[in-house]
């Protein structure tokens, strides 16, 4: 994959709900305890919050119900107001821009998907889809155009003449998404999308997603409750709770290493085989071939429950391939079985 | 609240009986209430010989704004100006901006395009045909919903023609189809900066409640003296009476849209204007189309009221037989209106219902049939109706030999009832009239106007602090000042007499439905027809079987504020969580307990605001009455109407509008205390 440098930056970014919160931060240095947040009666959503999203990457925030994420998300697109921090989206400060700036900068390079679908219930699929494009002016036959595009793209071709409340939640969903995507945003904001949908549908619709995304290759920011779906998702993690972060890694780091008791307390439950890579069981290139050879080839990146089917049928050792195509290393049956057992 | 604490609740179950000496001592409250009762009780009785003032207003201390504003109204009419243009200027402007259209449409429905003036003018387009108007109207219902709406408008519209009420029903539908649009404009931007801005919203919202308090003929009288007697004038009035309801529904609306809607609107960088006509309005359309049937419900009302300042129409049909006491043609004038009030009401709630469209035709299609078939297919039914017209005068206007007229037939009906129960209605009256009805009017023009002010300021601040007392007091004063006691005690004796018969009625109705889907069902449907019949409607009945009089009113009042005592009770007792009740019966309660002690508990605040919306209705109802001769404000204000006395006019308007004021703050606050004690939001 190309360099993958930051496209989102937040730094320290606040977010205090109620009156004199402003003041509250300066008197106390700009870092006020949680206490103190509470003491003087404000709502400490989003507390000192730094970290970056690289190009390409899907970042997840994950925290339990009122944790602050889609305070924080609202802020990283401007929607509300930080009380004190900084947001940097492609070099440029957005808390500084100007609002015919921000109008432009929705408007070509940021896409948002709402927890609760927010169609227009007036429009049909065809005209929800389009209404990014027709807000910017685009003609009507250009714009649908472009929509009808999408619309296949997210699978919904046929419907495109149905009004939202004639479709299923997921279908919804799918609109929501084909909405956002018209305008070719860099940036991808998702609050939630699927926590509104039965599990089976949301798993459907979580492949759709990351389908979408080997298309896409769009930088996101994917905000859910729901660790699972977040370890499915993620190349990064963020950990939300009370309004900070506590951990920020990848699946792994987290399962492995995980930064604090409530990081663990999620991470406890998970299938390791289906977070771990292959890259962490596997012992350095041998100069030698073993004696046996190997019994096949697995790349480094994939997980240890995608590979495992494969090597139980096989006593020899496993030759593992590097991202460039070439071994870097040989991965055991037994290792292999050591982390199915951890569960 | 901290006095809740301390009073605790009075249910006594569980607990000994409570001896008259605990049941003052435990309730410091009530021990002040007795006192203040007491007190009050005294004075009216021993009173009167030393402190004559506190008994009848002494006409010396008379604030005479009355004339204060008939002259001010006057100056304004003859001096006045802006400079550039006089406020007689500026009336005429907004006339001839109301005038225009309206013409057009009079011109389209009834009248037909005229060239010329007064009697020598020619007619040179006739109007849309009675054929038309009904192919139209069928074909609205049809687009709108379905066949079975365009069915019914359709018998709606035949009713009128077949019963000889076209002309004057067209008339009452222009006016209608000017105000009604205009009012809905207006209504929105207003509900619009409302909704911007916080600080408009409370700058109106006392605004809107006075407007929605003040009896209509009030209103009348400046509209009158500014506009003068003619259609314009009724659609300003309409307009005036219709739209703070759709004000209020706006903003509620515009509040409504989900949070994550307004989001989405943003982050898709929507302009302001964006924001407002794409997203906002859209988002709350269905919210705000029952608002669009409030209003063509209201306007419909008072086109009707109005045609007492010259919108011609059913309103001045039913006027005029009222005045000859002709019944047979009140009553059919009058079931027009009710086949009209019902036609619009049904379209406008499918109109709602429907919003969002049917599905889209497909783009790009040009050929005009296929692209708007109803709009086509009723043009051409026009064109070659009003063409054939020419020749067969019938079909342009339906021939007077093929009405059927049903006045007759009400008259002998009339007579009929008058003939066979005359001794029966008569006794009735007469009992009530005698003992119930003039002793309670004696007691409260007994009563001393200084105690009942400070009563009023006793309640006021039980139940919501000095500043409800001060609300309560100051508008009270007000009443005595302008020198309306008397008239207003007669109001409230009406007023409190119709409204205890309606909820005597209306409440056990609702109990008892409540508890049963399928006569709730029935009752719903009745009570709803009923809450769509304009007010002037009410009054054919009653005279004809009790004539002019407080009786006639008080009947007609009742069954006009029927509908929410009815309607309250029963969604009161509905919505009593469930777990609680099934609580009450695991407890052993019987079905009687179960109502008294729990359902009709919680339900009690409902009961409440139920209450205080047939006090509204039956203030706004008995100004109306004052057309069947009662003597109270309502009819200070018909007076002031006749001889468009402006001063005299709002005066007696705003007192009543201060009695509606009163009483609904003081139930509310009521409610709202006894909601939080309940625990229920
Ligand atoms: N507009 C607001 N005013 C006051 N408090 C708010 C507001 N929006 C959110 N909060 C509070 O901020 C906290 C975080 O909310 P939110 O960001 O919605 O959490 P999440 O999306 O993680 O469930 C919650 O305690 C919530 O009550
Ligand atoms: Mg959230």
């Amino acid at each position: 994959m190309a360099e993958r440098g930051p496209k989102l930056v937040c730094n320290s970014v606040w977010k205090l709900f109620g009156g004199g919160a402003e003041k509250l931060l300066r008197d106390s240095g700009g870092a006020p305890s949680a206490e103190a947040v509470a003491g003087a009666g404000l709502i400490g959503a989003v507390r000192d919050v730094s970290f970056e999203v690289r190009e390409g990457e899907i970042f997840v925030i994950m925290g339990l119900s009122g944790s602050g994420k889609s305070t924080l998300v609202r802020c990283m697109s401007r929607l509300i107001e930080p009380t004190a921090g900084e947001i940097i989206f492609d070099g440029q400060d957005l808390l500084k821009a100007s609002a015919p700036e921000m109008v432009e900068i929705r408007r070509h390079k940021m896409g948002m998907v709402f927890q609760h679908f927010a169609l227009l219930p007036h429009l049909t699929v065809l005209g929800n889809v389009a209404f990014p494009l027709e807000v910017q002016g685009i003609d009507r036959s250009t714009r649908e155009a472009r929509a009808l595009e999408i619309i296949e793209l997210v699978g919904l071709e046929g419907r495109e003449s149905y009004y939202p409340r004639e479709l299923s939640g997921g279908q919804q969903q799918r609109v929501g998404i084909a909405r956002s995507l018209a305008v070719e945003p860099e940036l991808w904001f998702l609050d939630e999308p699927f926590s509104a949908l039965d599990p089976l549908i949301r798993r459907e619709m979580q492949d759709e997603f990351l389908r979408l995304q080997n298309v896409l290759h769009k930088t996101i920011v994917f905000i859910t409750h729901d660790f699972d779906e977040a370890i499915r998702l993620a190349d990064r993690i963020a950990i939300m709770k009370d309004g900070g972060i506590d951990q920020i890694g990848t699946p792994e780091d987290l399962v492995v290493r995980p930064a604090t008791d409530y990081v663990a307390e999620f991470t406890k439950e998970v299938s390791r085989a289906k977070v771990l890579s292959v890259a962490s069981v596997m012992t350095p290139l041998r100069k030698t071939t073993p004696s046996g050879g190997y019994g096949g080839e697995v790349p480094v990146s994939a997980k240890i429950g995608e590979v495992a089917s494969l090597m139980s049928d096989n006593a020899k050792p496993f030759s593992v391939i590097g991202s460039d195509g070439k071994p870097i290393g040989q991965v055991t049956k037994d290792a292999v079985i050591d982390v199915l057992i951890q569960g | 609240m901290a006095e809740t604490s301390i009073t605790p609740q009075v249910d006594g179950h569980g607990s000994a009986p409570p001896t008259a000496q605990s049941w003052l001592t435990g309730h410091p409250k009530r021990v002040v209430w007795m006192a203040v009762i007491a007190a009050f009780g005294l004075f009216w009785w021993f009173g009167k010989p030393w402190a004559a003032w506190a008994f009848k207003y002494p006409s010396a201390w008379k604030w005479t704004i009355n004339e204060q504003i008939t002259a001010a109204m006057e100056w304004l009419m003859n001096d006045a100006t802006f400079g550039l243009f006089t406020f007689r200027e500026l009336t005429r402007a907004i006339s001839a901006v109301i005038e225009v259209p309206y013409d057009i449409v009079l011109s389209l429905l009834s009248t037909g395009f005229l060239q010329g003036q007064g009697s020598q003018a020619v007619q040179i387009v006739p109007p849309l045909s009675w054929i038309a108007v009904l192919v139209t109207v069928v074909a609205v219902g049809r687009y709108v919903r379905d066949w079975k709406l365009g069915a019914l408008l359709g018998l709606c519209f035949l009713y009128l023609v077949v019963f000889g009420q076209w002309e004057s029903a067209m008339v009452t539908l222009s006016s209608i189809a000017i105000a009604v649009p205009l009012g809905i404009v207006a209504a929105l931007l207003i509900g619009l900066l409302g909704y911007r801005w916080t600080w408009f919203e409370r700058a109106i919202t006392p605004v809107l409640d006075l407007m929605q308090t003040t009896p209509v003929f009030a209103y009348l009288v400046p509209v009158l003296v500014m506009f003068g007697f003619n259609a314009v004038s009724a659609m300003i009035a309409t307009m005036i009476y219709a739209t703070p309801p759709m004000v209020r529904v706006t903003i509620l609306a515009l509040r409504q849209v989900p949070a994550e809607t307004v989001d989405l609107g943003t982050m898709v960088g929507c302009t302001r204007r964006q924001m407002t006509w794409k997203v906002m309005i859209p988002s709350a359309m269905p919210t705000l189309m029952v608002g669009v049937n409030q209003v063509i419900m209201l306007s419909l009302n008072m086109v009707i009221i109005a045609s007492m300042i010259g919108a011609g129409g059913l309103g001045f049909d039913v006027l005029a037989s009222l005045r000859s006491l002709d019944i047979g043609g009140g009553i059919e004038s009058g079931v027009a209106i009710v086949v009209l009030a019902i036609a619009l009401d049904r379209l406008s709630q499918a109109m709602a219902e429907r919003t969002h469209g049917n599905r889209v035709k497909p783009a790009g299609d040009e050929n005009l049939v296929r692209k708007h078939p109803y709009t086509v297919f009723c043009v051409a039914v026009a064109l070659v109706t009003g063409a054939l017209g020419f020749t067969w005068g019938e079909i342009q206007n339906y021939p007077e030999a093929w009405t059927i007229t049903s006045g007759a037939m009400w008259s002998d009906l009339v007579r009929y009832i008058n003939v066979n129960f005359f001794d029966e209605l008569e006794a009735f009256k007469t009992v009530l009239l005698l003992n119930v009805l003039i002793p309670f009017k004696r007691f409260l023009l007994s009563l001393p106007w200084f105690g009942v002010v400070l009563l009023l300021g006793v309640a006021g601040y039980t139940l919501g602090r000095w500043k409800l007392a001060v609300l309560c007091i100051v508008l009270s004063l007000f009443i005595a000042t302008v020198g309306k006691w008397d008239k207003a005690m007669i109001t409230i004796y009406l007023c409190g007499i119709s409204v205890l018969a309606a909820c005597a009625i209306g409440i056990p109705i609702g109990i008892l439905s409540a508890q049963r889907e399928r006569l709730w069902r029935v009752v719903q449907a009745v009570i709803d027809t009923l809450q769509t019949l304009p007010s002037f409607v009410y009054l054919m009945p009653v005279i004809m079987l009790f004539r002019v009089g407080d009786f006639s009113a008080i009947i007609a009042v009742i069954v006009y504020a029927l509908a929410p005592a009815i309607r309250y009770t029963a969604h009161g007792i509905r919505q009593v969580d469930p777990q609680l009740v099934e609580a009450g019966i695991v407890s052993g309660c019987t079905p009687f307990q179960l109502l008294t002690k729990v359902k009709l508990k919680l339900a009690f605040p409902e009961i409440m605001l139920g209450l205080n919306q047939t006090i509204m209705l039956a203030l706004s109802m008995l100004v109306i009455t004052s057309l069947v001769g009662t003597r109270d404000l309502g009819q200070e204000a018909l007076i002031a109407l006749t001889r468009a006395r402006t001063g005299d006019g709002i005066v007696a308007g705003l007192c009543v509008a201060f009695i509606a004021i009163i009483a609904d703050r003081l139930i509310r606050a009521g409610a709202d205390r006894m909601r939080s004690r309940l625990g229920l939001h």
